[in-house]
């Protein structure tokens, strides 16, 4: 699994983000250069985020992808406990809850495990299952007020932090014509796509932006951070080509793909922020820094890749 | 020996973040007086206290839930849980009295001065237990703790529990003042505990 392609984008990274650290803490240090120093902040957990973020993929990686299908268990299984924390449930919903907490989760996960072949049911578990459990279980519990509202809410947080995120560990049991057993390799490069137009369109965004896409749900996103976070991202993945199965056009609609999903995700979980009236999924919880902040635009993308992904490069 | 177990266990549960206000972590004598949501309140705040803190603080719980059965009853001790009989009160065997005679002059108490677990959201009257305890001993440093979220983490009634965020806010420390009458004080211990909840 270590072979040259692998090492050289390990590598890459660590270089990338060695850099990024210098630069924040040089910023940090010089304070009257007339940077904001709310932004070298931000910048900095960011970094600090991504660091940890690559020691725990890597560390996974290494162990094998039974470890890295634990991990990303445990990271839904984190960011269902913030989602739910912030959506107001009933004293009726508690027992669905346990056994969407405990049963759901963990299955929709064992099933990814146990790969592609189970591919026919760990890709209905939620949608369908889910779906028409948790209704009855709440109904069950007797207490009907805000019924629709309060399953509905319940089966999003199920889909987005669960549902969504399985398909990213998903990738490596495909079966992809002449790519056998560097599958570890396409997840890296899918999440460090998503993460690369995350910052990008950030600092396009802080760079160049002007136009609000919508003021009222993110003061940070622009139009132009968009186009400028997708066009670079995308061009890095067609850079990147060479490690995964795809050619360098594929590569890069690949990761056009993918940038755009992420804009989505982001959009769409701060929506829900906002609507709680919260900034981060971590303020509630000081100290964590929000689990769900940060995989918010991996959900979005992870379905939509695994897909297109079996869909094209795989014999099914 | 389990102690450091059971709090890790608990603080894994209840996802619980800890925020001291204008309060530190301290050995001297205190009483935390908190909201009651949740069977695992006493066990999740005893668990938010450093560990030189938790060897010296002892939570009051109800002696008929934690004697039921050998778990609870072994929780109990663990956590080194001051339990009180609630339908064996006499006059010469005040709690009081008996908290006062456990805890010396070297411990600390955890109490839920709500008495029993409020169901709705809000934090139910205060019982006077909390201003005995004062009058009688006036050097006690009285901490308001606001737990939030744990009665969603185990409602009433419940036995399993649903592992959501909790937050346990400790707040400055108060005293009972000289001459305060009785319901001046509970309701401003209550409103010390409320308060927490918007900061």
């Amino acid at each position: 699994m270590l072979d040259v392609k692998t090492l050289s984008l390990v590598g890459g990274v660590l270089a990338l983000l060695a850099g990024a650290t210098t630069i924040g803490q040089r910023l940090k240090l010089q304070p009257d250069i007339g940077l904001n120093p709310a932004l070298v902040e931000s910048f900095n957990l960011r970094i600090r985020a991504w660091w940890l973020m690559c020691t725990v993929l890597a560390a996974a990686f290494l162990l094998g992808s039974v470890a890295t299908v634990v991990l990303f268990g445990l990271i839904s299984f984190w960011a269902l406990r913030e989602f739910i924390t912030l959506t107001p449930t009933r004293l009726g919903d508690h027992r669905t809850l346990f056994w969407v907490f405990f049963l759901f989760t963990p299955l929709q996960y064992v099933l990814v495990g146990l790969g592609a072949g189970q591919y026919g049911l760990f890709s209905v578990l939620i949608p369908v299952y889910a779906f028409l459990f948790i209704p009855a279980r709440v109904a069950l519990a007797g207490d009907y007020k805000r019924f629709l509202e309060r399953t509905a809410k319940i089966q999003a947080g199920l889909m987005v932090c669960v549902y969504c995120l399985s398909y990213a560990p998903a990738l490596l049991s495909l079966n992809i014509k002449n790519y056998e057993g560097q599958n570890p390799r396409l997840l890296f490069f899918f999440v460090l796509v998503v993460q690369l137009n995350d910052v990008l369109q950030f600092a396009w965004g802080k760079l160049l932006g002007e136009h609000l896409v919508a003021p009222a749900i993110s003061p940070n996103r622009t139009w132009e951070g968009f186009f400028g976070g997708i066009a670079s991202a995308t061009l890095i993945g067609a850079g990147l080509w060479w490690a995964t199965p795809f050619e360098p056009w594929q590569a890069a609609g690949m990761s056009l793909v993918i940038s755009v999903m992420g804009f989505a995700g982001g959009m769409t979980m701060s929506a829900i922020k906002r609507d709680r009236g919260v900034k981060d999924y971590g303020t509630l919880v000081v100290g964590h820094g929000g689990v769900l902040d940060r995989i918010d635009s991996i959900c979005f993308a992870a379905p939509v890749f695994y897909h297109l992904t079996r869909y094209f490069f795989t014999q099914h | 020996m389990t102690g450091p177990l059971l709090a890790a266990l608990a603080r894994l549960l209840s996802g619980a973040s800890v925020r001291w206000i204008d309060c530190q972590p301290d050995t001297c004598q205190r009483v935390y007086f908190a909201n009651h949501t949740s069977h695992l309140d006493a066990i999740v705040l005893w668990s938010a206290l450093p560990s030189a803190l938790r060897a010296i603080t002892r939570p009051v719980a109800a002696k008929d839930y934690w004697e039921k059965g050998a778990v609870r009853r072994y929780m109990a001790r663990t956590f080194n849980a001051l339990l009180i009989d609630r339908t064996d009160i006499k006059v010469h065997q005040s709690p009081v009295d008996m908290m006062l005679r456990e805890i010396g002059h070297d411990q600390s108490l955890i109490v839920f001065p709500e008495g029993s677990r409020a169901t709705g959201s809000d934090i139910g009257e205060f019982k006077s237990g909390l201003y005995y305890l004062s009058k009688k001993r006036p050097d006690l440093e009285l901490v308001p703790v606001h737990i939030d979220n744990l009665n969603r983490v185990l409602p009433r009634g419940e036995f399993l529990p649903v592992p959501l965020l909790s937050l346990l806010s400790f707040g400055p420390p108060m005293w009972l003042e000289a001459g305060e009458p009785k319901n001046d004080f509970l309701n401003r211990a209550r409103e010390a505990v409320r308060r927490l909840k918007d900061l």
